[in-house]
């Protein structure tokens, strides 16, 4: 058991070593533990920003969708989306916003493990935070595809606007809006925690894989001498 | 050892570029901020005037004064006014909010005279309440004759946070909260029927002045006329004003009794001269009329002397005065009287020249200005000459004990100024302007003592006239009135029109003159006539727009602006209902673009109905208007707000109640049923 233990978690790094060696070691952690950390404030920044400019509105109307909420002139533009039978932005991704501050915490904190491991296990851990960028506009995408598509049919206007993906980057136009849709900081900061772990992957695998590959050398050369002579193993 | 220096190499470089991006984000920010003001910079600059603006002044006829007076005044669109006027309503019983300099009317406030628009005083709750407060007795007054509106001052400046306006014809202050720019209290004065002098702040609005105007016995009581001296009186009442709930405070407010001369306008002292009231009076004959018994008319029994009285009060003793106790209760209202009056040094008079009509305080408190309106002369006291003369204690009394100062002793200076002076105001370069009603003008002259270094004009001297279409009543300068007044602009409140617009029958507008006051010396220039299409407008004061901040949308959705907190019947979407109660029926309905919410309502034929609507918008400008037939409800109903209307359901039928605010492309459909079952 223990010795699947040590297969998974890898040797430990050597403590009397001068200090640029220390510095090796310490690079994955760093950088693994910055990518948690932007995935942390990430939650506390909006992901995807949109913007609804019409002659009526010369504020413009502006919603910032957050990992596990809507903010800005959600009412008003629920109003606005009524007259064309779009249901109200918050029955949107239910599950998941009420999921997301749990999903992520747990998401980083196995970064933040990941950074105890020292074998090739460590992607797996890191996996789900490389992916989440691409996650997140996957899921993103496909709501706001279900909300143009599943218009109510007998809504005021529905004779006029036609079931539509809305604009999910840059600008597009609805009506007399024009909506100009962008990430938020909150998005860039998950791309750059990802960016982070494949870096720390990278110092990871550079620190760590001379010392896995030296206890693989050492467990076969020792496994030989089992197999081959065990009574010499024994005396030593 | 090799691949150790290839390591710090790729580290230093990835946290290089991560440096390098840093930046390059920031400076990009940075150039967008500034290639953001460059343009703003560049779009304010002048544009120079072609040669097509050159041919349309020719073509319509305007002189170089007529362009510059364009260019002084036009407001393109979405561009804000400097200034914001707030100009009473006259006998329409309103109050109208002006900007400044385009002269645009940009709202009318219902005070005291149900207005529909506003939904004010047709069925909404808070609104009843607030013109209930000034019935008189068990009469319904449903108008008013606004005169003097007085804006909040903290320190003797406007601070933009309260309005108040006296009814002369009932004698009534109302109070507008600035915060939603509407009326939220109307107090009916229990001494008097009637009153003229007011309304005017105290330095910090701890009071508000309503001076009385034509005697009669205190506390609405009948005595024939052959008693006028010994009945009838004068009052001035200090209302006490409470900022935390915005409300006039009856409770703790109080009057001074005032002999039978006909008090006419008043203003509170303020620097030095703070904690003291000045009002001036007239028809100290004490003339009774009575022209049909061949007695001379009042217009002439009144301008008998060649001298009236000012009057001069101690508000601070007054206030402790009066929370002695030391008063006696007419209507249950505490009242100052005249021997106590006179008893505690609370009053003196200063003679002051024949029928004047205005005693206006210099920024600094220095000098009472007084015009004689049947003198050619204003007529400036000192203070501080005052003072000096109530200390010597050298006076003589009227008939009734009060002491009158001798004028010679506390005048400052007497300035010529034309015919018929009447109101003065101030600018910030020492001038001071006094409007002339007979011929018609208004006049520049100059202030002297600490004033005279301001202008380069001798001091107490007349600079110059301009004038005015016609017949001008009050003027109000910008912040002109104040401690530290602005200058730059100048209203005249002219009571006739005669030939300025079309003609629309016999009955015309008044007419607003805008008048530039910027340049010193004998530079006024006429720059826009407006028309005022209501009431007689009588006094106007002039704030900085930024001095106001207004509520775009109310705070919370189910907002009382009545008690300007939340309401306790406040509806959100999914909380509709109707409650019935035997005969009681409650409607509970929410507001939004574009339906109310139930659209039916069933009831039955004696039925009381209580309804709340809640406008649950939170959007600028989204606002809904409510109305019934045959049952005279109709309201305004503004983005957050709660009203509540009662009615008893006397006649059955069918009843389509709708929006009456154009208020999205669906206005039409926002509407329901009301169906009243026999």
């Amino acid at each position: 058991m223990s010795n699947v233990w040590q297969s998974i978690v890898g040797p430990r790094a050597p403590a009397d070593v001068d200090d640029e060696k220390r510095r090796e070691y310490r690079l994955p952690s760093i950088f693994l533990g910055l990518a948690a950390l932007s995935l942390i404030i990430s939650i506390f920044l909006p992901y995807w920003n949109l913007t609804l400019e019409a002659p009526q509105y010369p504020k413009g109307l502006h919603v910032q969708t957050y990992v596990n909420r809507l903010e800005g002139d959600v009412q008003e533009i629920d109003g606005l989306n009524h007259y064309i039978g779009m249901r109200p932005l918050e029955e949107a991704a239910q599950l998941e916003r009420s999921l997301s501050i749990i999903l992520i915490s747990v998401t980083a904190l196995l970064v933040v493990s990941a950074i105890f491991i020292h074998t090739k296990w460590v992607v797996l851990l890191a996996l789900p935070a490389l992916l989440y960028p691409i996650l997140f506009v996957a899921d993103m995408y496909f709501w706001l595809r279900s909300f143009g598509q599943n218009l109510d049919p007998t809504a005021a206007l529905s004779n006029y606007i036609e079931p539509f993906v809305p604009t999910f980057l840059g600008e597009g136009l609805i009506g007399q809006f024009r909506t100009i849709s962008s990430f938020g900081a909150g998005y860039y900061l998950a791309c750059l925690a990802s960016v982070l772990i494949l870096v720390g992957l990278y110092f990871h695998r550079r620190a760590y894989k001379p010392l896995v590959d030296a206890t693989q050398e050492k467990a076969q050369g020792s496994g030989t001498q089992d197999s081959g002579s065990s009574g010499a193993t024994g005396e030593v | 050892m090799q691949r150790l220096s290839g390591y710090k190499l790729s580290a230093k470089a990835v946290v290089g570029i991560l440096l390098v991006s840093v930046l390059a984000v920031l400076l990009l920010m940075s150039c967008q901020d500034q290639g953001q003001e460059g343009s703003a910079e560049e779009s304010s600059a002048p544009a120079a005037v072609s040669g097509d603006a050159a041919a349309i002044a020719e073509a319509r006829g305007l002189t170089p004064d007529d362009i510059t007076a364009a260019l002084k005044t036009y407001t393109p669109t979405g561009v804000h006014d400097e200034y914001i006027m707030f100009a009473s309503g006259g006998h329409g019983g309103q109050v109208y909010v002006i900007g400044m300099p385009s002269m645009r009317i940009i709202k009318q406030i219902a005070v005291f005279t149900p207005e529909p628009w506003q939904g004010y005083g047709y069925g909404a709750e808070g609104t009843m309440q607030t013109l209930a407060g000034g019935f008189v007795g068990d009469n319904e007054i449903t108008w008013g004759d606004t005169h003097h509106p007085a804006l909040s001052e903290t320190a003797g400046d406007y601070d933009g946070e309260w309005l108040f306006i006296n009814d002369k014809a009932n004698a009534r202050v109302a109070t507008i909260d600035l915060r939603d720019f509407e009326t939220k209290q109307i107090v009916k004065n229990p001494i008097a029927l009637s009153d003229h002098g007011g309304t005017f702040a105290t330095p910090n609005t701890d009071w508000v002045v309503e001076g009385g105007q034509y005697a009669a016995p205190l506390g609405w009581e009948y005595s024939s006329l052959d008693n006028y001296a010994e009945d009838y009186r004068g009052m001035v009442t200090f209302w006490k004003f409470d900022r935390e709930s915005g409300r006039l405070v009856p409770e703790e407010s109080f009057a001074m009794e005032l002999p039978p001369y006909w008090q006419d306008l008043c203003d509170a002292g303020k620097n030095v001269s703070e904690g003291w009231i000045f009002c001036n009076s007239f028809n100290t004959e004490m003339a009774t009329g009575g022209v049909e018994d061949g007695n001379p008319p009042f217009e002439a029994g009144a301008s008998q002397r060649d001298m009236d009285y000012m009057h001069i009060i101690n508000l601070d003793k007054a206030v402790e005065v009066a929370q002695a106790g030391n008063t006696v209760e007419v209507q249950g209202f505490p009242v100052i009287s005249l021997d106590t009056a006179i008893e505690e040094g609370l009053l003196y008079f200063v003679p002051e020249p024949k029928s004047p009509h205005g005693v206006d305080i210099t920024p600094g408190g220095e000098f009472m200005v007084v015009s004689g309106k049947l003198d050619p002369h204003v007529t400036i006291y000192s203070f501080e000459k005052v003072q000096e003369a109530i200390a010597a204690g050298d006076w003589q009394t009227d008939d009734y004990g009060v002491p009158i100062l001798n004028l010679d002793n506390v005048m400052e200076a007497q300035v010529e100024l034309g015919l018929g002076p009447l109101h003065t105001q101030f600018d910030d370069k020492g001038y001071a302007y006094t409007s002339l009603f007979l011929e018609p003008s208004v006049a520049r002259w100059s202030l002297g003592g600490d004033y005279a270094d301001l202008n380069e004009d001798p001091e107490w001297s007349l600079v110059s006239k301009v004038t005015v279409h016609y017949n001008v009543g009050h003027i109000a300068a910008a912040e002109g009135d104040t401690v530290s007044p602005d200058g730059k602009y100048l209203v005249s409140m002219n009571k006739w029109a005669i030939d300025r617009f079309n003609n629309v029958g016999p009955l015309l507008p008044q007419n607003f003159q805008l008048i530039d006051i910027n340049e010193p010396g004998d530079n006024l220039q006429l720059l826009y006539d407006m028309p005022i299409p209501d009431g007689e407008p009588h006094y106007a004061q002039i704030i900085k727009a930024d001095k106001l901040d207004p509520w775009e949308v109310y705070p919370e959705v189910g907002w009382n602006p009545h008690t300007q907190s939340p309401d306790p019947n406040a509806t959100q979407i999914g909380e509709e209902r109707v409650e019935r109660d035997g005969n009681n029926v409650e409607i509970f309905m929410t507001a939004i673009r574009s339906h109310f919410t139930p659209e039916h309502v069933e009831i039955k034929q004696g039925d009381h109905v209580i309804w709340h609507i809640t406008n649950v918008e939170q959007t600028y400008d989204a606002t809904h208007g409510f109305t019934i037939p045959l049952y005279n409800i109709n309201m305004s109903i503004e983005p957050g707000e709660t009203a509540t209307f009662e009615f008893d359901a006397t006649e059955d039928g069918v009843f389509s109640y709708y929006c009456t605010e154009f208020c999205s492309a669906l206005h039409l459909e926002m509407t329901g049923y009301m169906l009243i079952e026999p």
